[in-house]
């Protein structure tokens, strides 16, 4: 049902229900706005959006309203341009102008920035205030976000995302009038793992982006590229900006079905590991297994290489959770498919076929983030979202608000009035239900947490199940308390309109996974949508779950004659999933060692041949994220010496073994249609996605924005003539300012611009309406629709309920947003917030075994000791301790196992 | 003039304790409707009594109680708002201190006629030795049963609380209020929704002044339609004026609306006149936020009609020559004032107290006060009058509370009725520093060149 406006004279057809400001951006209709944004609503603060509302066909007055706060109903007549309602509005800039510093020539977040849009598009240009302006002092916020006050104009976006949104707690406004201050109690770090959106959602320079500002570029000079973020398993999608080679930001590209208009920190901050010094940058080769590499001229990588691979034996392939399908598929083709193996342990690998399969029931439904932030009612099981996919995290905080949402709804409050809404719902939230081993910060919103071991937590699961549909196994012997949680949340699921479960294989538990699973599949036989999402490690791993492979232990246990003589590993660092000896022991056998990586690391300083590939801002892949959606990223600038893309590099090293099915891998939509073609869960794969030679209009797509500048005098220093820009054979996308002028597909966007709006803001106007879809769709396919399996088989429980031992700790992990994960940890920026080791035990635990609360305590596992901070939670149960998994110069650790601790002085 | 109906018994000693205020006829009122009224019949007669709100905004007590949503299903509540800090207003802090049954008689029975079981008393923070009062006879009234659960053996029951602010004026805006009770930062809400159906913890809510909840208790004792006697016309009942400036008499008198304007400055009994035999210049009559008036119009209206105590009569004439009762501050200003200094120690204070939610109210504001202080101390020019003007205009009816428009009248209004003052200190900025202001105003042997809007003003 749609309703009949007239803007300006114009009528038009609009979905009801939405705000006047909301449906002119849709309909593409400048409005200059601060306060509203798409993701949070109006408040109505800012009083930019003013326009006339003209009471009926006969009124010639009309009066002033906001747009934001005016609901759209049948037979709406509003003026944009009146003249009052323009004078109106450049009058408001004005006003916000006489102390805004206008030091736009130094400003970080000049040619990008929303209030320079505004202040165009109002028209105000002269300035009458002729008076001191108001200064503040800036704080320190940590690594990742830069501080101008004096450049406030007060919208409280900063204030409504960071607390309202994200359920920050130390940003906030103080003081009054026009003394406004946003920021922290004190100068600190930015707690929010979402810090770094107040970039984006800040419509001034007030919070920039301080790694981009350590080697300040303007924006405009950034050379763009659509890329996909691969620190963790969601796969937000990104622009990543390019200036002299070096990779300088890292922005949020818009995915309706994904992050929408947000990235978490380590997305958006971790990109500094492409630019650092640990950069491998040339080939090497070392002479012995007791020396390290060291580099070597191409023609002696070449006749090693030619040498390891033709006169091999047998070769054998580990591949990568955190490469590309492409360059995985390649190296399945070097080696074969026997020969192929998935790089994961054992346990992960188990955990990731299970998942997949799982995901692929006709009964289960893998959601989209946009879907979770539509629950009503979630279970997690077992996974700290927060810092095991952050945005996961923030999707779930926005599912909490929908009950207050309906609640407002009921009384006539549309969802976009965020402050009535908030208002109305006051401390109404759907349930979320936290299941989780040690306290977590999604706590706070969760209307009831359980805190048990793995075990336990599973238990608890698989009883949930069988409450809501017989058909699945029961659990014996759980204690009361037990029984009314999983009465609770069966209730609570069955309840509600759109219940959803939430698990991971973080935990390494497969009866977790399975718990979780039979959850999703009674949902689904009780006439709900049997809605499961499942959280895998890497932004990969999925990807590789759905190849042929072996988990790697496979071929470290084969006879040392028969494992292989050469071993080519792919951006896989092993000490990170086994254990030291294991993988020392595997690397001394192979005699040829080959290691494609772009970092060095404790794998890469035991291979013979070392040869240097791009990071995915070098290369351009396919990644598959943990809903199942398939998503492309592109080089974001060419690589610097001899590295190249790992799917090149490996094709070389196919021809060099005398496989030449490779050489007609010219571009990469070869090697992409060659894996599509191979494997029948990619087939989806070739077609969808524009390849190489997509234009639009003859044309290919620009990286660089039109105000792109000073081209000729980049590199004047070294040659005053301007080089032929390189050339991306790979890509629809040219290393240009020069191509099409029309939007290119959701996919393939580099910049957001349209006429009047040089900021983000611009990203509306992208969308079939704010925070919807991007026109044309949203960015990505899922892969998972096949539903491989239909008819039902519950899960059983396998192990029994958790007894803790005395003197015995079972030790899980808990991962680290900062930290945890391999490549964000190598940058400097997020460097400096990963904590140190710690570990987490309720008070009366540690009492017992004499040890106190931020002491180093000596932690004693099976196979290795390591001493760790001791955290207490008075939540995590007697007999558990959560230990801090994956942080740089921690030793692997198979998690969970028991463990000992003791006083470290003692 | 009709007798006095809340400060009837004000001057009788100790009638600030229960057994004094008891003894002379307190509490009759609740009795009265507690016992031999129902919710409903109370409310109809606060609607019969024609009494408005004696916050500000005038406006009718019984029809805000009939918006109270009473078909929601979580508790109401009754909000006194005692954070009278309006200059030129102090009617409701008399009230407090002289009477505090009377306001509490009033928050029992209206409490009755809404259904509401909490009430909160949100008193201004410099109000401190107040709060002290009211918890006091609160305490007086739990140990007579007026106050606790079944009242008076009735099915109804009430708890009060006072609740001191910070400080802030605008907080005595009925939304911020409700978010500075709430806990929050005393930012005004949009409405809608309005607190009768989102009010305080998002629920049924009614905000009313002091003084309005004081009169229901009279009211009851003397029904609605006697109420609705006193007084003239629209504006029944009697009002408290809080008088001060330049006038004999300053302080509270309660009076019979209607009392020509006149009177109320002359009439010994009233202010008594201009202090030291000086002429009057001006009065801001209904607390500082409301336009400011010079003699001749707030003597008589345009038409050349009396001016009246009244809601309507004060009005008469809209913003080109009237203004309005509002909180009943009035303030009176002799012919040395300075109009000037006035509205800059007036837009300081309106700087100061914005909420800083609002971009044209936090900004004008500041920006007015920066230019009045330097039209006052002499550095003004001639464009900055009309940049006033403007600045104003922009504020007016363009914010989310009615701060900005309180801000931007003040402004407005001097400019409308003494723009020769503001010209002539731009022109005469050492003149200024001694000059006897009173003159300007008769002198029309000034010069002074158009401001460049092609109007001349004398
Ligand atoms: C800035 C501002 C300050 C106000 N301060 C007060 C105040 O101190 N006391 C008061 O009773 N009303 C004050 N009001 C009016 C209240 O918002 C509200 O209208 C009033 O409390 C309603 O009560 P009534 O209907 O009994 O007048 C203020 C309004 C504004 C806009
Ligand atoms: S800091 Fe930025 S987002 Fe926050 S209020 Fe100021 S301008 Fe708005
Ligand atoms: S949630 Fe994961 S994919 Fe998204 S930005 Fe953060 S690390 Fe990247
Ligand atoms: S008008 Fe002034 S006081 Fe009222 S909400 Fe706006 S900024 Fe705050
Ligand atoms: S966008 Fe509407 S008031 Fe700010």
């Amino acid at each position: 049902m749609m309703v009949k406006i007239q803007i300006d004279g114009t009528y038009y057809d609009v979905k009801p229900g939405k705000n006047l400001l909301e449906t002119c951006l849709a309909l593409g209709i400048d409005v200059p706005h601060f306060c509203y944004h798409g993701a949070m609503g109006s408040v109505g603060a800012c009083r930019l959006c003013a326009v006339k509302k003209f009471r009926d066909p006969c009124d010639q007055k009309g009066r002033i309203i906001m747009s934001c706060m005016e609901p759209v109903n049948e037979g709406l007549i509003v003026s944009v341009n009146d003249p009052d309602a323009k004078m109106f509005r450049a009058a408001i800039l004005e006003s916000l102008m006489i102390n805004h510093p206008h030091d736009c020539p130094v400003c970080d977040e000049g040619g990008e920035c929303h209030l320079q849009d505004m202040l165009v598009m109002t028209g105000h240009n002269y300035r009458r205030f002729d008076f001191k302006k108001r200064t503040h002092f800036n704080q320190y916020l940590g690594p990742f976000i830069s501080h101008e006050m004096n450049r406030c104009i007060q919208c409280y976006r900063c204030v409504r995302f960071y607390d309202d949104y994200t359920g920050g707690k130390d940003l906030a406004v103080f003081g009054s009038h026009d003394h406004l201050y946003f920021g922290r109690g004190e100068d600190g770090i930015l707690e929010s793992e979402f810090s770094g959106n107040l970039v984006e959602v800040c419509p001034t320079g007030v919070f920039t982006d301080k790694t981009l500002k350590e080697h300040y570029t303007r924006k405009w000079d950034l050379s763009n590229t659509p890329s996909v973020c691969v620190h963790c398993s969601i796969g937000c999608n990104t622009i990543a900006g390019e200036r002299y080679g070096k990779l300088r930001r890292i922005m949020s590209r818009y995915n309706g079905a994904v992050n929408g208009y947000f990235l978490c920190d380590r997305g958006r901050f971790g990109y500094q590991f492409v630019n650092v010094e640990n950069r491998i940058g040339e080939a090497q080769i070392r002479t012995s297994k007791n020396s390290n590499p060291v580099e070597a001229t191409p023609d002696m990588i070449a006749s090693a290489c030619a040498e390891a691979l033709s006169g091999s034996k047998k070769i054998a392939g580990i591949g990568s959770p955190r490469a590309s399908l492409e360059a995985n598929f390649a190296l399945q083709k070097l080696v074969g498919k026997e020969n192929f193996f998935a790089g994961v342990s054992r346990t992960e690998h188990t955990l990731a076929k299970t998942a997949i399969d799982i995901l692929q029931h006709e009964a289960i439904h893998s959601p989209s983030l946009k879907e979770i932030e539509k629950a009503d009612a979630i279970l997690i099981l077992g996974e700290d979202l927060t810092n095991t996919a952050p945005m996961a995290a923030l999707a779930v905080r926005q599912a909490a608000r929908n009950k207050g949402i309906e609640v407002a709804g009921n009384s006539g409050i549309p969802p976009w009035n965020d402050y009535a809404v908030r208002l109305k719902a006051q401390d109404v939230k759907s349930p979320i239900i936290m299941a989780n081993p040690f306290s977590a910060k999604l706590d706070e919103i969760a209307e009831k947490t359980y805190r048990a071991a793995y075990s336990d937590i599973a238990r608890v699961g698989f009883a949930v199940a069988a409450l809501i549909n017989d058909g699945a196994p029961g659990v014996k012997g759980l204690s009361k308390e037990q029984l009314s949680m999983a009465q609770h949340i069966a209730n609570a699921l069955k309840e509600a309109k759109n219940p959803m479960v939430i698990t991971g294989t973080h935990g390494g538990s497969e009866d977790m996974v399975h718990a979780a699973a039979n959850i999703a599949m009674a949902l689904f036989l009780h006439g709900k949508e049997g809605a499961l999402s499942i959280v895998f490690p890497e932004c990969n791993s999925m990807g590789l779950g759905m190849m042929d492979g072996k988990p790697f232990e496979d071929l470290a246990g084969l006879p040392a004659d028969s494992t292989c003589d050469t071993l080519v590993i792919l951006e896989n660092d092993l000490y990170r999933r086994a254990d030291q000896s294991l993988i020392d022991d595997l690397l001394e056998r192979c005699k040829n060692v080959i290691v494609l990586d772009h970092l060095i690391t404790g794998t890469t300083l035991k291979s013979d041949i070392l040869l240097p590939v791009g990071t995915f801002a070098e290369s351009e892949g396919t990644l598959v994220n943990n809903e199942g959606r398939a998503q492309r990223f592109y080089r974001v600038f060419p690589a610097e010496g001899t590295v190249i893309e790992s799917w090149r590099q490996l094709k070389e090293l196919m021809i060099f073994s005398g496989n030449h099915e490779s050489a007609s891998w010219e571009n990469f939509d070869h090697v992409a249609q060659a894996m599509s073609d191979s494997i029948p869960a990619f087939a989806k794969i070739k077609g969808h996605m524009p390849g190489a030679d997509f234009r639009i209009l003859n044309e290919k797509i620009k990286r660089q924005t039109m105000r792109f500048s000073g081209r000729t005098a980049m590199n004047a220093q070294f040659s005053v003539s301007e080089p032929k820009s390189p050339v991306d054979p790979d890509s629809p996308l040219a290393f240009s300012m020069e191509g099409a002028n029309e939007t290119p597909p959701s996919s393939l966007v580099t910049n957001y611009w349209t006429p009047g709006w040089n900021s983000n803001n611009a990203m509306n106007f992208y969308l079939d309406e704010p925070n919807g879809s991007m026109k044309g769709g949203d960015p990505g396919f899922r892969l998972l629709e096949t539903a491989a399996t239909k008819h039902i088989l519950f899960f059983a429980p396998v192990t029994g309920a958790f007894t803790p031992e005395a003197g015995e700790w079972e030790i899980v992990p808990a991962y680290q947003i900062f930290g945890s994960e391999e490549l964000s940890s190598q940058g400097p920026a997020v460097a400096e917030r990963i904590p140190e080791p710690f570990i987490i035990m309720n008070r009366r635990d540690a009492e017992e075994a004499g040890v106190k609360e931020h002491e180093m305590i000596d932690l004693t596992l099976t196979r290795s000791s390591l001493q760790v901070k001791l955290k207490i939670d008075d939540n995590i149960p007697a007999g558990v301790a959560g230990l801090s998994t994956g942080l740089p110069g921690m030793p692997f650790l198979k998690l969970p196992e028991s463990g000992r601790v003791k006083n470290s002085k003692k | 003039m009709g007798g006095k109906v809340l400060l009837a018994n004000v001057d009788i000693p100790g009638i600030r304790g229960f057994d004094t205020y008891r003894a002379h006829g307190g509490y009759i009122a609740v009795e009265k409707a507690l016992r031999e009224m129902t919710a409903t019949e109370v409310s109809l007669e606060v609607h019969k009594s024609g009494l408005r709100g004696r916050g500000g905004a005038g406006f009718p007590t019984g029809l805000k109680w009939s918006f109270l949503d009473r078909k929601s299903d979580k508790p109401r509540y009754l909000v006194c708002n005692a954070d009278e800090s309006e200059p030129g207003t102090f009617k409701d802090r008399y009230l407090m201190h002289h009477l505090p049954h009377l306001l509490l008689e009033g928050l029992i029975i209206s409490s009755y006629a809404l259904g509401v079981e909490t009430c909160y008393i949100y008193i201004r923070g410099e109000f401190k030795y107040l709060v002290g009062v009211l918890e006091k006879a609160i305490k007086e009234a739990y140990q007579h049963g007026f106050l606790g659960e079944r009242i008076l053996g009735t099915g109804f029951s009430l708890k009060i609380y006072v609740h001191p602010g910070a400080g802030a004026y605008i907080c005595g805006e009925e939304t911020a209020l409700l978010e500075s009770l709430e806990g929050k930062r005393g930012n005004p809400r949009i409405k809608p929704p309005f607190p009768a159906f989102k009010g305080l913890y998002g629920c049924p809510t009614v905000v009313n002044n002091v003084e309005t909840l004081a009169a229901v208790g009279p009211i009851i004792n003397m029904g609605g339609e006697a109420y609705a006697k006193i007084g003239r016309g629209r504006s029944t009942g009697t009002k408290l004026i809080s008088a001060c400036g330049h006038i004999n008499n300053p302080g509270v008198y309660e009076i019979e609306m209607g009392l020509p304007v006149e009177d109320f400055i002359y009439a010994p009994r009233y202010c008594g006149g201009i202090a030291n035999d000086k002429l009057l210049k001006a009065v801001i009559p209904g607390g500082s936020s409301v336009p400011i008036l010079p003699a001749d119009l707030i003597l008589n209206t345009a038409q050349g009609e009396q001016r009246l105590m009244t809601f309507e009569s004060l009005a008469e004439g809209d913003f080109e020559s009237g203004t309005m009762l509002g909180s009943g501050g009035f303030i009176v200003l002799d012919e040395d004032a300075c109009i000037v200094r006035n509205t800059l120690n007036l837009t300081r204070f309106y700087r100061h107290e914005s909420c800083g939610q609002c971009s044209p109210c936090r900004e004008g504001t500041g920006w007015m006060e920066k230019v009045l202080h330097r039209i006052e101390h002499g550095e003004g020019k001639m464009s900055d009058i009309d940049l006033l003007v403007r600045v104003a205009k922009n504020i007016e009816g363009n914010t989310i509370c009615p701060l900005g428009d309180a801000a931007a009248w003040p402004v407005a209004s001097a400019i409308r009725h003494f723009r020769r003052e503001f010209v002539y200190h731009v022109k005469f900025p050492e003149v200024v520093k001694n000059i006897d202001h009173g003159a300007i105003q008769s002198d029309t042997e000034l010069l002074i060149p158009d401001s460049g809007t092609g109007i001349k003003y004398w």
